[in-house]
């Protein structure tokens, strides 16, 4: 058994510790939000917090995890910054398909946690992980700005 | 607001059995609609068509005959339907068609399909059709029941007026009172001048929960007792499979069963994860079959071969020979590479098959299609087949297409559990019905500064013959030749001719922009081509041949104005433009890039002119302009397919590129209000993309692009001004 704390809750799961944390929150938790892209870290559909931090689940043996506090995009609502982030997303009407949107709303709420005002370096840095076939990155930019002005 | 869950077909199939009689075959037809629904005096639910039904409580719901994939339709065909029903937008609920042909087929293609940008030019109507004659229905029970004159009463947010009198009645109220009403056969249409709706940015209704992770798409069904299965098809397309050693696969944790079958192997697992251990652990062996030699060098060899070959006529105007046998001819050639679709949501089907039934989840932009794939499988009655269709992580055309539905039912009955099935990322690109290689010749004579003669050839697959073929008509694949054929140009002399040529090896399908983006793509590269070899400015050129297009006229006006065109730029960078009346929207873009040493390119900037005529909603039609750009970018800098030994080369995002954040240009969209009907908008960016860069960097290098992907080695080292 293998105990995982998301999004505050303790869940405890029977799986082999090398498996990635993106197919326990699928599969096992049917935490269907977090999304499977590319399985290799190439795309950040998979994207989570681990303590604030994103990390790309798809390649993150659920194993190494331990005590650490796992935020998915069921859960960021309760965060302050992810708050402002869906906001922003839904006033500028970034979304299309929205397939990606979940990694990319995690990615912009851990730049925000670090880095409150970002600047566009910031905002190419924290996201290039991110991709979005749609192409609503201009929207993205503007949003993270957005969100970062709102209180 | 919209529930995913709302889409199975038993409960809005009973609706219309209900309405089936009083509708008859009328819709097969066409698109006429049915008179009101024989109802009764305990009537509980209005639904006077197959796109609207109002219950006595006041819920307003909404029909939806197209797929939502990102591109806003939902929001988009609600609106148009409000709009005529005058009904309060806030207060619609929105559910999805089941698959039906005979309510629900695009009035372009008979089937129910989303493609083509289509949605909106072929619904347009027939939607505001179904909202009037609701509107009517609800207008003619309150003047009935106030015994005044129909003519008399208004309506506004879901309620009618009589103002004379000061009553006014909702239309929940009015549910029960429109028993026994006929519905007019053309009722009024409001004039455009009195949209409330249409025209307005509103919100979209699909996106809230797309923001908490709510949302349903094909690949998070969960129905219970599901089982998690994986595939692997033969590495060579057309081959099969040859042994299987699974001794090793089978004791893994979690697996639970590797199915074999004629084409594929698949790994049954606890989660997906075992599915993907276990399929890894496999040793298969291939017969690879009658392609296991193919190579891009071949597809390449076979293309050019066939682009010699004479075409079918597709249009001929005066006298092109002629034309072109007086003065210097200018010749060149334009080549396209295969490109696979790589949506964001990998294929993926689950299925649950039982002795008589069949449920299947998914995202498909073909319903009817995806519904009769299982039928033909499993040998079930249609109706024994319900098809879930869920919300679509990217379409750009894969989704037209049901090979991954086949796959999945295929694997379904070997399994006695419901299974879903997903594709790795690798097998999704590996497996993918490509956008077709073409080649484009061109060929024109200039005289006074203006083209006089013109041949246009293209070669490429017929994607319309293998997937409509009764439009597939006398050598003619009327997608191929699309904004060809068309050329918005005034050219006294042309002639636009089609070689079919299918490509070895690789299964050929819509993608993104189809037939124009081959066309758009060669034609304005040439056009640049010729407007220098006129000495004349691009914009100016161009400008003097649209005497017969005052659209296009307007729109290349706005965009050169609001793109700074012939303001002077520091060295290696340049602007290029491109035209294109594609899908009924007429475009103009004018990309600005920078090419440094090494030929690294980076696009600076991107300015779009749009004339799409009305625009339902135009927040929806700029995102789809910025979103269809950032696409056309992608296929211009990094995409290709390529294949050795009969197998796709590349694999995954690594190096099967995607344009990311920090490469993307700023983009600036500008609509031209029109009164016009609705033009098509969702792939035209992608279109306009790759000639308006290729375009800005022979202007900023010299260098002339008659391929993509942009190759960097033919820019590097390039000492420019
Ligand atoms: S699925 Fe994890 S980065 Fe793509
Ligand atoms: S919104 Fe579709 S992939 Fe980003």
């Amino acid at each position: 058994m293998i105990n995982l704390r998301i999004n505050g809750d303790m869940r405890a799961v029977d799986v082999p510790g090398d498996m990635p944390l993106l197919w326990v929150l699928r599969d096992i938790l049917g935490l269907t939000g977090t999304k499977f892209g590319c399985g290799i870290a190439q795309c950040g559909a998979c994207t989570v917090h681990l303590d604030g931090i994103p990390v790309r689940s798809c390649l993150l043996p659920v194993g190494t995890i331990g005590e650490r506090a796992i935020t998915t995009i069921e859960g960021i609502a309760e965060t302050p910054n992810g708050a402002k982030i869906q906001k922003a997303w839904l006033d500028l009407e970034v979304i299309q398909c929205g397939y990606c949107q979940s990694g990319q709303i995690m990615s912009a709420t851990a730049l925000l946690n670090v880095t409150p005002n970002p600047d566009d370096a910031d905002i190419d840095a924290a996201m290039a992980g991110n991709i979005c076939r749609c192409g609503t990155y201009v929207r993205i930019r503007e949003a993270i700005k957005q969100a970062a002005k709102s209180v | 607001m919209f529930d995913a869950t709302a889409t199975r077909a038993g409960p809005t199939r009973r609706t219309f059995l209900k309405a089936g009689a009083a509708v008859g075959g009328a819709f097969l037809l066409g698109f006429h609609l049915p008179s009101a629904m024989a109802a009764n005096a305990e009537t509980t639910v209005f639904a006077p068509n197959a796109f609207i039904r109002i219950d006595r409580q006041g819920k307003v719901t909404l029909i939806m005959p197209q797929v939502e994939m990102g591109q806003g339709i939902y929001t988009t065909v609600a609106m148009i339907l409000a709009e005529e029903l005058d009904a309060a937008f806030d207060q619609v609920v929105l559910e999805a068609a089941p698959p039906n042909d005979a309510l629900y087929a695009n009035p372009t293609f008979r089937i129910q399909v989303t493609g083509n940008s289509n949605s909106v030019r072929a619904f347009w109507l027939p939607l505001r059709k179904a909202g009037a004659a609701a509107r009517a229905l609800l207008v003619e029970a309150s003047a009935r029941i106030w015994q005044v004159d129909p003519a008399t009463c208004r309506t506004d947010s879901g309620e009618v007026f009589h103002d004379a009198s000061g009553r006014k009645a909702s239309y929940a109220a009015l549910v029960e009172h429109t028993a026994g009403l006929t519905a007019p056969a053309d009722p009024p249409l409001k004039s455009t001048a009195n949209f409330k709706l249409i025209g307005q940015s509103l919100k979209r209704l699909d996106t809230p929960d797309k923001v908490n992770g709510k949302v349903i798409y094909g690949i998070d069904a969960m129905p219970p007792g599901v089982t998690f299965a994986t595939l692997a098809a033969c590495p060579v397309f057309g081959g099969k499979v040859g042994h299987v050693d699974d001794s090793k696969a089978k004791s893994l944790p979690g697996v639970r069963q590797i199915v074999v079958l004629d084409d594929l192997v698949a790994v049954v697992g606890d989660h997906m994860w075992a599915a993907r251990q276990g399929l890894e652990a496999l040793k298969i062996t291939w017969v690879e079959g009658p392609n296991a030699a193919v190579s891009s060098d071949d597809v390449w060899k076979q293309l050019r071969a066939a682009s010699e070959k004479e075409g079918v006529t597709a249009r001929s105007v005066g006298d092109a020979t002629g034309a072109l046998s007086k003065g210097e001819l200018i010749e060149a050639a334009y080549e396209l590479p295969f490109l696979a679709h790589a949506t964001m949501e990998p294929m993926n089907c689950t299925v649950h098959l039982t002795a008589d039934s069949c449920e299947i989840w998914v995202g498909s932009q073909v319903l009817s299609r995806a519904q009769a794939v299982a039928a033909k499988i499993t040998g079930l009655p249609l109706e024994k087949i319900t098809v879930h269709n869920l919300l679509i992580g990217g379409g750009f055309g894969r989704r037209l297409e049901v090979d991954h539905i086949d796959k999945a039912v295929r694997i379904a009955q070997q399994v006695a559990a419901p299974v879903k099935v997903v594709w790795t990322r690798e097998e999704d690109i590996r497996h993918d019905v490509y956008r077709p290689v073409y080649r484009d010749r061109l060929s024109a004579t200039l005289s006074g500064g203006r083209i006089v003669g013109w041949k246009h050839r293209i070669t490429g697959s017929s994607i319309i013959a293998r997937w409509l073929p009764p439009a597939f008509q006398k050598g003619i694949d009327i997608d191929a030749i699309d904004s060809a054929a068309d050329i918005p140009y005034d050219i006294p002399n042309l002639s636009v001719d089609y070689v079919r040529d299918e490509p070895p090896a690789m299964p050929t399908g819509f993608w993104r922009g189809v037939g124009p983006n081959n066309n758009v793509f060669a034609i304005e590269s040439f056009m640049d081509e010729l407007a220098r070899k006129a000495g004349k400015d691009p914009v100016a050129f161009r400008r003097d041949m649209l005497g017969k297009a005052p659209r296009l006229q307007a729109v290349l006006d706005l965009a050169a104005a609001k793109a700074g065109w012939g303001n002077p730029l520091p060295p290696r960078m340049g602007r290029g433009i491109a035209l294109q009346t594609s899908f009924g929207s007429y475009i103009a873009t004018v990309a600005e890039a920078e090419v440094d040493e090494a030929g690294e390119i980076r696009v600076r900037r991107i300015v779009s002119a749009v004339d799409t005529g009305i625009v339902v909603n135009p927040d929806t039609v700029v995102a789809q302009v910025q979103g269809g750009l950032i696409f056309g970018l992608t296929a211009a800098l990094y995409g290709e397919i390529t294949i050795d030994r009969g197998r796709v080369q590349q694999s995954n995002f690594h190096d099967y590129r995607m344009l990311r954040i920090d490469q993307t240009p700023a983009i600036e969209v500008h609509l031209i209000k029109s009164g016009e009907a609705p033009g098509g908008i969702g792939e035209t960016g992608t279109t306009a993309a790759p000639p308006a860069l290729g375009n800005a960097i022979f202007a900023a290098t010299g260098v002339r692009l008659r391929r993509l992907p942009i190759d960097r080695s033919l820019l590097a080292g390039r000492k420019v001004g």
